[in-house]
């Protein structure tokens, strides 16, 4: 069972986003990064999948600078056999870096390839069925429950108010969804493992762009409580404004 | 350039989603700009056609048809075919889908088979001298980024509950296209549906989120009787620290981690207000908090607060709301 697993690295989900000098990209000063937590969620089902097959090796791969070393070291300590940078600078454009991830991936033998359903920066949601209609593999997408057997899978992807259910053959592209699994942490054994463990890395050339971010601004501040009232006795005046101000009900 | 714009209709089982009538007003709203039409597609099961012919309110002026016993639910690989012939006659600035699960699925997918650029999540679209601009949240909606389109078409998904559909008058002319069900590369099989028939957190105009002031799993009954006291446009939400906690389903949890919401309005009731969950509601048009700590951050972003104890402020609340109903 060979899983290709698809990474980035991410600001942690604490931060408070400030806006870079350029205007167009967030202030990374202070910012601690972080393996995107949807793709620790692959990248544990991926371990699994290998386990309970017995034989197989999990690959992490990833489009970044250097600074993307460090997530790789991380997925290979949490149990990834390998490593792959795809050293390029990617922008909002999901679409050159699809293409790098496709072209990295079509020579290589594999029965999976696993995302995250989204990386919680650009939060494109994009990069996983881009890959699969490239490589022309079927796929399922936000992921919740996942079976596999002979050649064959059969994926629970969440859908408003439930789940489809989707049946494939392998190869194929998968997006993991918070529910597929609880991921491990990296404990000290597999941390010391990590630094022996193979990572290749290719300088890669994206394609130009066609969507380019022109701004980025922080949301209008709300103001704030106008009304703040005290206990249930304030609940009528509450609704009370609710339905004549702010005709919400 | 062509002025024309194309709006993905999605139904399910052969039943238009709201998001459908969204996305062709989204489409109806940058065509007038550009001063063109709106054009839809829309596969479906037998009976498609005549499902269409409520989009012309929100301003669709045509509207192609595939129809298939096998189209009633996703398929992804017919829609890519339908679109890719449909844009192939029709020259359009722009394709527009709904951000809903299914449009997130299918638009980059989309975007690979048209070669286009596509933004996902847009909550704003305008022209600058001929060329199409969106807006969409990043970072779970910490922050706004505008974004720039080069070559047509631009592709964009829609975020659920922002392009509120109009009232026109009119039905789209409708034109049956053929579409092969075969090649399938994966094929969905059926939908489970959630425990509760309830609405999607995302797509809900009323969201009620519970947090760990509810003490125990037990204790939603009480937000339940609060959403049932809202309507049927109301639903329940829930904060990351009880998702962990494994009192709800991943499926409600609004926030960076969980699904970022713009409804009407938004309860947060015994949610303190952690950075990654006011990213994820911070756009709802009013926010009433409930919290007994009055130095919780969820007040700083709330349009009403009460600073007490939910037990007692939530019954409270339902009861009062029901009367409001029932005599307005």
């Amino acid at each position: 069972m060979n899983s290709i697993v698809c990474i980035k690295r991410v600001p942690d989900t604490e931060t408070r986003v400030r806006i870079g000098p350029d205007g167009k990209n967030i202030d990374p000063s202070g910012v601690k990064y972080v393996l995107n937590p949807y793709d620790e969620i692959a990248l544990e089902e991926a371990i699994r999948l290998k386990e309970q097959a017995g034989s197989g090796t999990v690959t992490v791969m990833t489009v970044g600078e250097d600074d993307s070393k460090e997530t790789l070291r991380t997925a290979l300590a949490m149990g990834a056999d390998e490593a792959v940078l795809l050293r390029a600078s990617p922008g909002m454009d999901a679409l050159p870096v699809a293409r790098a991830l496709a072209d990295a991936i079509r020579s290589r033998d594999f029965d999976l390839v696993m995302f995250g359903k989204q990386a919680v920066d650009d939060d494109n949601m994009q990069v996983p069925p881009m890959v699969a209609e490239l490589l022309e593999l079927p796929s399922a997408t936000v992921v919740v429950g996942l079976e596999v057997t002979d050649g064959r899978g059969v994926a629970r992807r969440e859908i408003e108010g439930g789940h489809e259910v989707v049946e494939f053959t392998m190869p194929a592209v998968i997006s993991a969804q918070k529910g597929l699994n609880e991921p491990r942490y990296p404990s000290l054994k597999g941390i010391m493992a990590a630094k022996k463990k193979p990572m290749e890395e290719v300088d890669v050339e994206l394609g130009a762009p066609r969507l380019s971010v022109e701004a980025i601004t922080l949301p209008a501040e709300r103001s704030g409580a106008g009304f703040k009232g005290e206990g249930a006795d304030a609940v009528p005046e509450l609704v009370r404004m609710l339905h004549q101000e702010a005709k919400a009900i | 350039m062509s002025a024309n714009v194309l709006a993905l209709a999605e139904l399910r089982d052969g039943v238009l989603r709201s998001v459908a009538a969204e996305a062709v007003a989204a489409a109806r709203g940058l065509a007038d700009e550009l001063g063109g039409s709106v054009d839809v597609l829309a596969i479906g099961p037998p009976g498609t056609s005549e499902a269409v012919l409520a989009l012309g309110s929100a301003g669709a002026d045509r509207a192609f048809v595939a129809e298939d016993d096998s189209f009633r639910l996703y398929h992804p690989d017919a829609v890519l075919r339908a679109l890719e012939t449909v844009v192939a006659a029709g020259d359009y600035a722009a394709v527009v889908f709904p951000a809903s699960m299914q449009g997130k699925d299918l638009a980059p997918r989309a975007a690979v088979r048209l070669d286009a650029p596509l933004a996902t999540d847009v909550t704003g679209i305008a022209t600058d001298s001929g060329a199409i601009t969106a807006s969409r949240p990043v970072y779970a909606g910490k922050a706004m980024a505008d974004v720039r389109f080069e070559g047509a078409p631009a592709l964009l998904s829609v975020r659920p509950n922002v392009f509120k559909p109009g009232q026109r008058d009119g039905t789209p002319q409708v034109e049956s296209i053929d579409v092969a069900a075969e090649p399938a590369r994966q094929v969905v099989t059926g939908i489970e549906s959630a425990a509760r028939e309830s609405l999607d957190v995302s797509e809900a105009t009323i969201v009620v989120s519970g947090g760990r002031g509810l003490q125990d799993a037990d204790n939603w009954g009480m937000l339940e009787d609060l959403v049932d006291a809202l309507g049927p446009d109301a639903t329940i939400g829930a904060s990351r620290a009880v998702v962990d906690a494994g009192w709800r389903p991943h499926a409600e949890q609004v926030g960076q981690t969980g699904k970022v919401v713009s409804p009407s309005l938004y309860f947060a009731i015994g949610i303190s207000g952690a950075i990654q969950h006011l990213a994820g509601m911070r756009t709802a048009k009013v926010i009433v908090a409930v919290n007994k700590d009055p130095e919780a951050p969820i007040f700083n972003v709330s349009d009403y607060g009460i600073v007490g104890d939910l037990f007692e402020v939530v019954p409270r609340m339902a009861e009062e709301i029901r009367k409001v109903r029932n005599s307005g």
